[in-house]
């Protein structure tokens, strides 16, 4: 038996591709996180008005590309920097926690369909069917992180932004949790690439104008009065009823997300103004570096999640039969895997944009928009979607 | 390949479950109770419970722990640390642990299901949400109810007493 064998009975031929697949998918995210803190300075300083980071280029060559080299500098200068420990710490936690803040966000990339598949391989590391659950779970487990930092960097402002950060992580996961049930019901699964498909079929959820039928042979051809009896076909008086509840659930998940991320204008654990830099004050370095990249992760996470509910996933707009022109499988593939990303980093932008626009909330209205507001509008939302659900055919 | 990872789970769960009872910082005992939860997580993994795993981390792991710890930390940990240990506690603990321990080994013993090796699930991708969810909201509705008004209750009551006026 040659090794090319080996290689492809079903439980190792599962364990290579889910091992590469993993390397693979950990790669494009730690890429994407280098380059989205590029991404936030540059845009920052098109806000602020200013030229931001634009004199990194290649190394020795004196090739600036617009600054493009400066997420490699960072890199580099946070590996060497001293990685000083202060006097009085609880060594253990304090090691730990950067550590404890970057897995979970990590680990939510493993149920999140990114591709519709290569070469037969589904573009999903793990396709459980309790995808979004697993989702909760392990990032509900991010708050640790942040809460060990703040305690056993043993010091008062860190200290408080442990405390903040628990609190508001804690308030906001309940509507974070309760928003998205909507979603389920309609799609009546909890696993994420049926909830892709569903949304390829029948309209992204805060979509609901879908066409039927529709594909790019039609489109290519230029028969307008076929194209728009697509969209006829497609059209139903439930799912435009149903884009209310869609479009609560989308916006209070987006803005749950924004605090469960620690994201302006919710970025209350490291108020500069008030605590210094919050839970991560006491940390230099790697130490430092980690907590950055976590924050980072748990965006592009979020932002997956979110692309994944809510804006159709790895699926080409418009298109119910995912057929592309003239593209052949591996490629099309591809393509699918664009279409995430380019959904994610717009998502980004967008997340990048919200910060140097909004200014901070003040801890309490941050605490009643999420008791008050958000928690009562999600369970009332529950129960708009039921009743269109079930009286509107 | 699944026992080897129920022993790998079971120890580890075992071991941090003792670190809960020996070790002395708060922390560290909370600490190490999220790490059994995390470890018994992934034994209803191995036994295909997906669901149950899912919301042993979401619950206890992921909330209630949280909450603990936010608890914890806002105590005097030094003096903690150098509380003593009275020989009538030790006694007292002793003798709930060793009744427990008989308690829990009479009913193994007599437990005819033990000896049973656990059959494979006819269909690997039951969904078991659903079949939680069914047998909650269908068969089991009415006490499913009950259980709700009874935490609503107790909700209501712990508002009323952490109150600091009570007229």
């Amino acid at each position: 038996m040659n090794i090319l064998n080996v290689m492809m009975q079903p439980e190792v031929f599962l364990v290579w591709t889910s091992l590469a697949k993993s390397i693979g998918l950990l790669a494009v995210i730690l890429g994407l996180v280098s380059y989205t803190v590029y991404a936030e300075r540059k845009i920052c300083a098109w806000i602020q008005d200013r030229v931001g980071p634009n004199r990194t280029g290649i190394p020795f060559t004196g090739i600036r590309i617009q600054g493009l080299g400066q997420p490699i500098a960072d890199a580099l200068k946070l590996l060497l920097k001293e990685n000083f420990i202060p006097a009085e710490v609880n060594k253990f936690y304090y090691y730990i926690a950067p550590k404890l803040s970057m897995v979970p966000a990590i680990l939510v990339l493993a149920v999140l369909p990114f591709g519709s598949s290569l070469f037969g391989i589904p573009m999903v590391i793990a396709d459980v069917n309790i995808g979004v659950l697993y989702v909760f779970a392990v990032s509900s487990l991010g708050v640790y992180g942040i809460v060990l930092a703040g305690w056993a960097s043993n010091s008062k402002y860190p200290f408080l932004g442990g405390i903040r950060s628990s609190s508001q992580m804690i308030s906001y996961e309940l509507a974070l949790g309760l928003s998205v049930i909507p979603v389920f019901m309609v799609c009546g699964t909890l696993s994420l690439p049926e909830i892709v498909l569903w949304q390829r079929e029948n309209g992204w959820m805060v979509f609901p104008i879908w066409a039927k039928g529709l594909t790019w042979d039609l489109i290519l051809s230029g028969d307008i009065g076929a194209i728009a009896q697509t969209f006829t076909a497609g059209f139903s008086l439930q799912r435009i009823l149903l884009w209310v509840p869609m479009i609560i659930s989308f916006v209070i998940f987006l803005i749950a997300m924004f605090a469960e991320t620690n994201r302006a204008p919710f970025d209350l654990p490291e108020a500069e103004q008030e605590l210094v830099g919050g839970y991560h004050t006491e940390y230099s370095g790697m130490g430092f570096a980690l907590f950055f990249l976590g924050e980072y992760a748990a965006m592009i996470a979020g932002s997956g999640v979110i692309v994944t509910l809510f804006l159709g996933g790895w699926s080409f707009p418009l298109i119910p039969d995912g057929s592309l022109p003239g593209i052949p499988g591996v490629l099309a593939g591809l393509v699918n895997i664009g279409v995430f990303f380019a959904k994610i980093i717009a998502l980004l932008i967008f997340f990048i944009w919200v910060r140097w626009t909004v200014p901070r909330f003040r801890y309490d209205q941050l605490m009643k928009l999420g008791w008050y507001v958000f928690f009562e509008l999600a369970l009332v939302n529950i129960f708009i979607a039921a009743f269109v659900l079930a009286y509107i055919k | 390949m699944q026992l080897a990872l129920f022993w790998i789970f079971s120890i580890l769960m075992l071991a941090f479950a003792l670190g809960v009872v020996f070790l002395r910082n708060p922390v560290s005992s909370a600490m190490s109770l999220v790490m059994t939860f995390v470890a018994l997580a992934a034994v209803f993994v191995t036994l295909d419970a997906f669901f149950i795993a899912v919301v042993q981390v979401l619950v206890y792991a992921g909330a209630v722990m949280v909450l603990f710890l936010f608890i914890i930390m806002l105590l005097d940990l030094r003096a903690e640390k150098h509380r003593k240990v009275r020989p009538s506690a030790w006694l007292g603990g002793g003798l709930v642990v060793g009744g427990f321990m008989a308690a829990i080994s009479q009913v193994i013993a007599g437990w005819s299901a033990l000896h049973q090796t656990k059959p494979e699930l006819s269909d690997p991708s039951f969904n078991d949400v659903a079949g939680v969810g069914f047998t909650l909201f269908r068969d089991f509705n009415l006490p499913f109810q009950i259980i709700g008004v009874l935490l609503l209750v107790a909700t209501v009551g712990v508002v009323l007493l952490s109150r600091k006026e009570l007229k």
